[in-house]
């Protein structure tokens, strides 16, 4: 697990386990206000770009999800 | 001429009849040629030669994706075993020429949209707005019949375009199958609004109809017509009545109307939901929920992710998201996050984006003033909950209040309701003035002296359709509850023994046969969705 990846998380949503947590979306942990700080973060930190498509709960879950969506993108690029 | 105008009509069930036994005794090819010639037959019957406009839209959008589909495996090939950075270039150069096919073929579809239904509205706020300058000259104002459904299948055909540019799915090589998903006859008259990877494979490979499904779909279609012909039906001479000479009642009459044709708005369309999910569940097709009991919302932003599901996603994934994402929008955020903090920093391209979703949620409703401003209505509650939602935390914990403790939450959704249904009261007003009119009528004269002296139901409902309505009323929210608690009761019932649910399903008919709104006294009401 990537430390910045979880130090973004808190900065945006103090106040939950993020290494523990696989609901973040389910349980409205992050609503759509937290996610649209969280791409503008994670495309600032990882230079990658994150398309429309990829916001799906399946991706942003989990902070595993999130690094493996961020990974699989700078691969891609 | 074989007519249907209504999914709640003898002729819609023989259709559907017919279709079913087709679909359990054929061979699956045969099966699903054959669903595409009732969906078609079901379009024709009403909509007859305006069904064009549907073949137009099938035949643009499955040889437009494919046009995508193509430039897509030409920019892999171009760019296989390049370096990166003129990797970027080619995929700049190819993401150019999509994004000019599907504006081309996205903005032939939403054009002829708009010149159907909007061109009216236009024509004439411009002839308003020529007569206020002084000017002589009036434009005509043009005039068009609209195909049923067009305000859904194109939203339909739009997302799947977008997701094939978008390499969520791939083109559709087969016109049949495409033809299938954009034509299925129980939905394209007022959605729900599928995506390509929802129904289209579904539809494709048809099951044979099973006797568990037959039941299932069966029970949900009755439930449907009860909403719909004891409820909604019912309440409608009162709305009528009230909406139409609103200048004659009181405060009080104003605001019952208010509350029934909100009432009447939920029976009417989740009832035809009910009908057309369970419908086709008859085949095996699971359908996305349009509605998931949305008066037990704790605030604006969750009504609309209960209600009317699948035009809200849509407008989520097509609008909201596309607009918020920009390039323009993620540096104001970023930048903004950083002064303004966390909660309102993404606030403004939230409500920037927020404010595109709502005018077009508003002008999809239909061209008029009083469309947009429910649309306006919306946002600014949206908006504002959001803007406050700090506050309220803050204030809830000084007064040392539980916001999960069950009185809390059924304050909130009362409060939620009310305002929905000061929402619906424009929605439903002739015109903006109208709503204004009948908005301030509650404030100000409001009066029990209709009540009283009984006036009150000699306005298209008596006393005995107000007993029903809430026995009616009664009964869905007990069975809302259950379901909100997780319970699903066509499956309980299914577990009893056979005499068991055919005495419900009996009982339920019986109850829609002796108190359903129908036959002499009623005119038949159109579904209110099917107009939009």
């Amino acid at each position: 697990m990537d430390d910045r990846l979880i130090e973004i998380l808190e900065d945006i949503q103090p106040e939950v386990d993020f290494r523990n947590c696989t609901t973040l979306i389910d349980d409205h942990y992050l609503d759509s206000l937290s996610i649209i700080s969280l791409v503008a973060e994670l495309e600032d930190e990882y230079d990658i770009t994150i398309p429309t498509v990829e916001i799906i709960p399946d991706n942003f879950n989990s902070a595993q999800a999130l690094y493996a969506m961020v990974k699989r993108l700078m691969e891609e690029s | 001429m074989f007519q249907i105008s209504t999914y709640f009509s003898l002729a819609y069930l023989v259709l559907l009849g017919i279709t079913v036994v087709l679909c359990a005794v054929l061979p699956k090819n045969f099966r699903r040629l054959t669903l595409l010639f009732f969906s078609w037959l079901f379009f024709f019957s009403v909509s007859g030669k305006l069904m064009i406009y549907l073949i137009l839209t099938i035949a643009t959008v499955f040889n437009t994706a494919i046009w995508l589909s193509n430039v897509q495996k030409e920019q892999d090939t171009a760019a296989k075993d390049l370096d990166r950075e003129t990797k970027k270039l080619i995929k700049a150069k190819y993401q150019r020429k999509q994004r000019g096919i599907l504006a081309l073929c996205g903005g032939i579809n939403i054009a002829l949209l708009l010149m159907l239904k909007y061109s009216p509205f236009a024509a004439t706020n411009i002839n308003t707005l020529l007569r206020l300058m002084g000017a002589s000259y009036q434009i005509r104002v043009p005039s068009f019949i609209i195909p049923i459904g067009i305000s859904f299948y194109t939203l339909q055909a739009v997302a799947y375009l977008f997701d094939v540019y978008r390499k969520k799915i791939q083109a559709d090589p087969n016109p049949i199958r495409f033809a299938l998903f954009m034509s299925f006859f129980p939905q394209i008259m007022e959605g729900p609004i599928c995506r390509y990877s929802d129904t289209a494979y579904e539809l494709w490979n048809l099951e044979r109809v099973r006797f568990e499904n037959l039941i299932l779909g069966g029970e949900r279609i009755i439930f449907g017509f009860m909403k719909k012909m004891v409820v909604a039906d019912r309440l409608n001479m009162f709305i009528n009545e009230v909406f139409t000479h609103y200048f004659l009642y009181d405060g009080f009459v104003n605001a019952l109307a208010m509350v029934c044709y909100t009432l009447q708005l939920y029976m009417d369309f989740s009832g035809t939901m009910d009908v057309v999910i369970g419908s086709a569940q008859i085949f095996g097709i699971k359908m996305p929920e349009n509605f998931q009991r949305p008066f037990f919302s704790v605030t604006i932003s969750e009504f609309w992710k209960r209600w009317h599901i699948t035009l809200g996603t849509w407008f989520k994934d097509y609008i909201f998201y596309p607009v918020t994402m920009s390039k323009p929008m993620k540096h104001m955020t970023s930048k903004a996050r950083k002064k303004l903090g966390n909660h309102y920093g993404p606030l403004i391209a939230g409500g920037v984006s927020l404010f595109c979703v709502w005018i077009c949620n508003g002008i999809w409703h239909g061209a008029g003033w009083h469309y947009i401003f429910f649309g306006m209505y919306h946002f600014a509650l949206i908006l504002g909950g959001n803007m406050l939602e700090p506050l309220a935390i803050k204030t809830a914990a000084r007064l040392k209040i539980n916001r999960k403790s069950l009185p809390y939450r059924v304050m909130q959704m009362a409060r939620t309701t009310v305002l929905v249904c000061l929402g619906e009261l424009f929605f439903r007003a002739h015109g903006l003035r109208a709503g204004l009119v009948m908005f301030k009528k509650i404030f100000t004269e409001f009066s029990l002296a209709t009540l009283m002296n009984g006036s009150l139901f000699t306005l298209g409902m008596d006393i005995f359709d107000y007993y029903i309505i809430i026995v009616s009323v009664i009964m869905i929210f007990v069975i809302s509850l259950l379901q909100e608690k997780g319970i699903n009761l066509r499956q309980s019932l299914q577990k009893k023994n056979l005499a068991v649910q055919f005495t419900a399903v009996y009982a339920l008919i019986m109850f829609i046969v002796i108190f359903g709104a129908y036959g002499q006294g009623y005119i038949p009401v159109d579904p209110i969705y099917a107009g939009f």
